[in-house]
């Protein structure tokens, strides 16, 4: 007989081995099924060429830069303001009402649908700040919508610097800010850049909030005013209209492993930092 | 000899409850002052008011005077005090980074950017601190890896590093193996011809082997203080024979 207790443990572990298994299956499917259809189309012309007729044919070359361009305005915007956020709340102030609203409206501005954000986005930077579909409406837009992300994980991972490392800087004739640049903020910096990566990838996969603020134009953008269309709207324009399901298939491949790029440089960049830390 | 560190009448509270009541005690130049006493005396609490890190903690009152070279220690620059006052704490902190940065942190922070100037602080700092044999190969790698006891001292040379001219250690030793409690011991003995010494501490053997006198805390009191030859002989007051001789605390 086995006895009781053990049979309970195996029943739990069956039960989450087939739960774990499920979701993992399910981002498999996804995987090989775009991979299947997307891959072949994948070719040195598709990726370095302009489209023709409406992106029938030809490659996606400007798409691609546009997705990039977009990504890296909304980054080199959002971090500067998120992580001073954080450290704001967590070494400038106490706990108080006013940290308290702060951090509401973070997290309610996290659950905001995106497209909100990219109608907000185009009354304010597209038409009141006559800024047109441009590049930097899309990346301004995309810059609030992560915001909330970068502030959450950066006051998250400053928060998790032992309170003695503090005072071991103060101790030693710190003031405050010397303390954060030289102690808080690189030791924090493993967590702080989780969330730029987390805000990184949903601004590249982003496309309600980009379809209205950047607009879809197909010509490659040369300054940070013109207009661009990013991979994400193309692929949704390519599959909505009809043009090339094939086309968008492609494009949803290369998205998937630009992403996948992404979060691995991220994580071997995160490797080296936190190593030369220990 | 001056008087390096006087408190007089010191009361604390934090909320609204008393942590230290009515304190008066000098710290004199080049002596090893320590103080003993239960947990929850007010030993750390009356080192963390003389560096001020105290200030850090909200519903804090100070009271009476507390002075550093004849000066309260509120009209001192506060980075200029903990400058001149250095604190060990009871478990080593290094920060994460290479022995080389832990050492250099302080002189960096005052701008100290030559790296042959600094080289010769860390040297300097390491071997007062008895520690450059050990490490003098390896000032590179990480002081996350050196033992519990290499930590403490290398603790203790990051703050001599800032040239301070009292070093306040809250319970250095207590997680300590005896031989590296023996080693910090030393350092401390030698370390008094050009420093003051605070020492708190738990372990009244260490205190008996150290101090030149003794201050006995109690429930936010000081009870007693003298000589410490004459504390752990001849105490006058009951309670101070009575925690010396391990029978309460």
């Amino acid at each position: 007989m086995i006895s009781r207790p053990l049979v309970v443990q195996r029943v739990v572990w069956l039960v989450l081995a087939v739960l774990t298994l499920f979701t993992l299956a399910i981002l498999i499917f996804i995987l090989a099924f775009i991979s299947a259809r997307g891959a072949r189309v994948i070719t040195p012309e598709f990726l370095f060429s302009l489209p023709e007729r409406m992106g029938k044919e030809g490659g996606i070359l400007p798409t691609l830069i546009a997705t990039i361009y977009i990504a890296v305005v909304a980054i080199v915007v959002a971090t500067p303001f998120g992580v001073g956020t954080a450290v704001y709340l967590t070494e400038y102030t106490r706990e108080s009402a006013l940290t308290r609203i702060i951090r509401f409206g973070a997290d309610a501005l996290a659950g905001v649908p995106s497209i909100i954000f990219g109608l907000f986005g185009f009354i304010l930077f597209v038409i009141r700040l006559k800024m047109g579909w441009s590049i930097l409406a899309g990346g301004l837009t995309l810059a609030v919508m992560i915001l909330p992300t970068i502030i959450r994980t950066s006051e998250e991972a400053i928060r998790a610097i032992p309170y003695q490392l503090r005072e071991v800087s103060y101790s030693l004739g710190g003031t405050r800010s010397q303390t954060i640049m030289r102690v808080v903020l690189p030791n924090a910096l493993p967590g702080i850049l989780t969330g730029v990566i987390l805000g990184l990838g949903r601004s590249v996969a982003e496309t309600a909030a980009v379809i209205f603020t950047a607009g879809s134009s197909l010509r490659i953008p040369r300054t940070i005013l013109d207009p661009g269309r990013t991979m994400a709207v193309h692929f949704y324009i390519l599959a909505r209209e009809g043009l090339s399901m094939e086309r968008a298939y492609g494009t949803a491949f290369l998205l998937i492993v630009v992403i996948l790029l992404i979060n691995t440089v991220a994580y071997l960049l995160m490797f080296r930092l936190t190593r030369r830390l220990k | 000899m001056p008087e390096k560190i006087s408190a007089r009448g010191l009361n604390v509270a934090v909320h609204g409850s008393p942590v230290l009541r009515d304190i008066s005690l000098s710290v004199m130049a080049n002596e090893i002052l320590a103080i003993i006493g239960p947990a929850h005396s007010g030993k750390t609490t009356f080192l963390r008011c003389i560096n001020r890190l105290i200030e850090n903690q909200p519903g804090f009152v100070r009271t009476g005077e507390l002075l550093l070279d004849n000066r309260d220690v509120r009209q001192w620059d506060i980075d200029t005090l903990r400058r001149r006052v250095g604190m060990i704490f009871a478990t080593p902190i290094p920060l994460p980074g290479t022995i080389f940065d832990n050492v250099a942190y302080g002189p960096r922070l005052k701008g100290v950017r030559n790296m042959r100037r600094l080289a010769e602080i860390v040297e300097k700092s390491l071997r007062a601190a008895f520690l450059w044999d050990e490490v003098k190969d390896r000032l590179f790698s990480s002081a996350l890896r050196l033992s519990g006891g290499q930590q403490q001292r290398l603790c203790i040379a990051r703050t001599l590093a800032v040239e301070p001219e009292v070093v306040m250690m809250d319970e250095p030793c207590s997680g300590l193996d005896p031989i590296s409690t023996a080693q910090i011991e030393q350092a401390m003995r030698e370390l008094k011809q050009s420093y003051t010494f605070i020492l708190v501490t738990n372990n009244v053997k260490q205190a008996a082997r150290v101090s030149d006198r003794t201050a006995f805390f109690l429930s936010g009191e000081l009870v007693e203080l003298g000589p410490t030859a004459q504390i752990f002989t001849a105490p006058r007051d009951k309670r101070t024979d009575d925690y010396v001789s391990g029978r309460i605390g």
